[in-house]
């Protein structure tokens, strides 16, 4: 291999790749809004936002423009170098997890890989990122010095914490049966099996989604936000763009778990039931967008949960995570590799 | 020839940030500054395990001290004044008497590293089981194998610990 050829397949292409990841997550992190707006409407017999374009379909945009021209506050007694580097804190290990979540099989792109990187330690990346960003929202609560947005950091802190815990254990159910971390290789051995680890890891599934959901600090357990106790949570003083980077980092985060749940459980970027040679019609539909359809179920999940369910109290959400999602999901893990060991 | 320069760059890049990061720890008047820099300093940690091609510990690194400990450290320290330690001064009149035991500590420190250089040179792991998906594997293999007990007195220590820190918590069990 020559130098230029080193240059392209190690920077040229994974750049392009990023760009293109980063691209299409910040577009459609734009369009969740409006989704979830629309959602949430129907669901309260509303009609959701109808001015900008047709049936509001640009008013992601105008959002967007709001943001940036809106003056950026920051509060007199707050620590300014801590309150200004928070946000960034929060967003950037939300889009760093991208660089590993497979979009299609290692064939695809002309040879290159449907992801940015395929790593041995796939799956403890993703986990270890995503755990850096609950420094954000801490450093940012604290760096407001002010007192809402401390206890929304006080709270959101402990439920980030110990919900991590349980998710962690409910994905060991799935290491155990796929025997890698990679996520190239989880969603292969999917394919092999001839099975979605839905159907051979439910439990799991159940505990790490509603994780999921405590961790993105969506309802019913947005407790560290809870606008009627909290006036907004940690990031109470924040205006302008500064809490646009908390805003995308939050929407990022739920795609994060969405993409994480479907390749884990529902088979990545296979078509359902993969080795039926009957439904070899699916494949006209490219896996990128079988990904992608998936991620948008989940997505809409969210919003579902989100306009559906009312909000746990502080200590009912403690007991829930600690006492039953935890025991559950060790539990999973005991019996997962009981069997594994008894009967393969 | 190319990549092993490359190598040395890399290392020392880092050995340089990491130290760089661990003196300001202890320079800033700021706690949660301290905190910040102590946080990029445990980064540079787990870039140097990638490094050592220890991706597993590399990974365990960030999620642990990272997403865990420190958010604990943090807890902690949003939850004292900060304010009023900015306030005292930076160097306590002990100074001298600091700089002799920090010398004697480097002295101690740096007789093992020598003298251990040639006495317990660790067995170079073959380059074939650092080879994709056998990381993890190779650590689970030796830590329930080779270094079983070593493992086991450590996960009992810890078990001890916890249950100590509920026992002092807890008023009433």
């Amino acid at each position: 291999m020559n130098a230029w050829q080193i240059l392209i397949n190690y920077a040229v292409i994974p750049l392009v790749k990023i760009a293109v990841i980063v691209g299409i997550l910040s577009g459609g992190i734009a369009y969740l809004t409006l989704l979830e707006r629309k959602v949430i409407a129907r669901l309260q017999q509303r009609l959701g936002p109808m001015r900008v374009g047709w049936h509001g379909i640009l008013q992601p945009i105008a959002d967007g423009l709001k943001f940036i021209i809106k003056e950026d506050v920051i509060p007199l007694k707050a620590d300014k170098f801590v309150f200004t580097i928070a946000p960034a804190i929060s967003l950037i290990p939300a889009f760093v997890v991208f660089a590993v979540i497979p979009f299609g099989p290692p064939d695809s792109l002309w040879g290159t890989g449907g992801y940015v990187t395929d790593i041995n330690i796939g799956l403890l990346f993703v986990v270890a990122v995503s755990s850096v960003g609950v420094l954000g929202i801490i450093l940012g609560g604290w760096a407001s010095n002010s007192k809402y947005p401390l206890l929304g950091a006080l709270r959101s802190t402990a439920q980030m914490v110990s919900y991590e815990v349980a998710m962690g254990f409910a994905i060991i159910g799935v290491l155990l049966v796929a025997n890698s971390l990679s996520l190239v290789d989880i969603v292969q051995k999917q394919k092999t099996m001839g099975l979605w680890f839905f159907f051979v890891q439910p439990v799991s599934f159940l505990v790490y989604y509603a994780c999921g959901m405590a961790e993105t600090n969506r309802l019913p357990f947005d407790l560290p936000e809870a606008e009627t106790e909290l006036v907004g949570g940690f990031h109470t003083e924040y205006s302008g763009f500064r809490f646009s980077l908390y805003f995308i980092a939050e929407y990022a985060n739920m795609i994060t778990v969405s993409s994480l749940a479907v390749t884990l459980f529902f088979g990545g970027w296979l078509r359902p039931f993969p080795n039926v040679a009957a439904l070899a019609f699916l494949d006209l539909i490219p896996p990128p967008l079988w990904f992608t359809i998936k991620v948008l179920t989940f997505l809409y999940v969210f919003i579902w949960v989100r306009g559906t369910l009312p909000r746990f109290r502080f200590d009912q959400l403690m007991n829930i995570g600690w006492k039953v999602f935890l025991p559950v999901a060790m539990a999973n893990v005991i019996v997962t590799s009981a069997v594994l060991l008894s009967f393969l | 020839m190319t990549s092993a320069v490359a190598d040395q760059i890399v290392f020392y890049t880092l050995a340089a940030l990491i130290v760089g990061m661990s003196l300001m720890v202890i320079l800033a008047r700021n706690a949660v500054r301290s905190a910040l820099y102590l946080i990029s300093a445990l980064i540079g940690f787990a870039a140097l395990y990638v490094r050592l091609k220890a991706e597993f510990i590399a990974g365990v690194q960030i999620l642990v001290y990272v997403g865990g400990i420190m958010v604990l450290f943090l807890f902690v320290i949003m939850l004292v004044s900060v304010r009023r330690m900015e306030h005292q001064a930076k160097w306590s009149h002990q100074w001298k008497v600091a700089l002799v035991a920090a010398l004697v500590l480097a002295a101690e420190l740096a007789y093992p590293i020598v003298k251990g250089r040639s006495l317990f040179a660790v067995k170079q792991t073959p380059e074939a089981v650092l080879t994709k998906t056998q990381n993890i594997q190779t650590v689970g293999e030796v830590l329930y194998s080779t270094y079983l007990l070593p493992f086991e007195i450590a996960s009992v220590l810890l078990l001890v610990a916890i249950i100590g820190a509920v026992v002092l918590a807890k008023k009433r069990i």
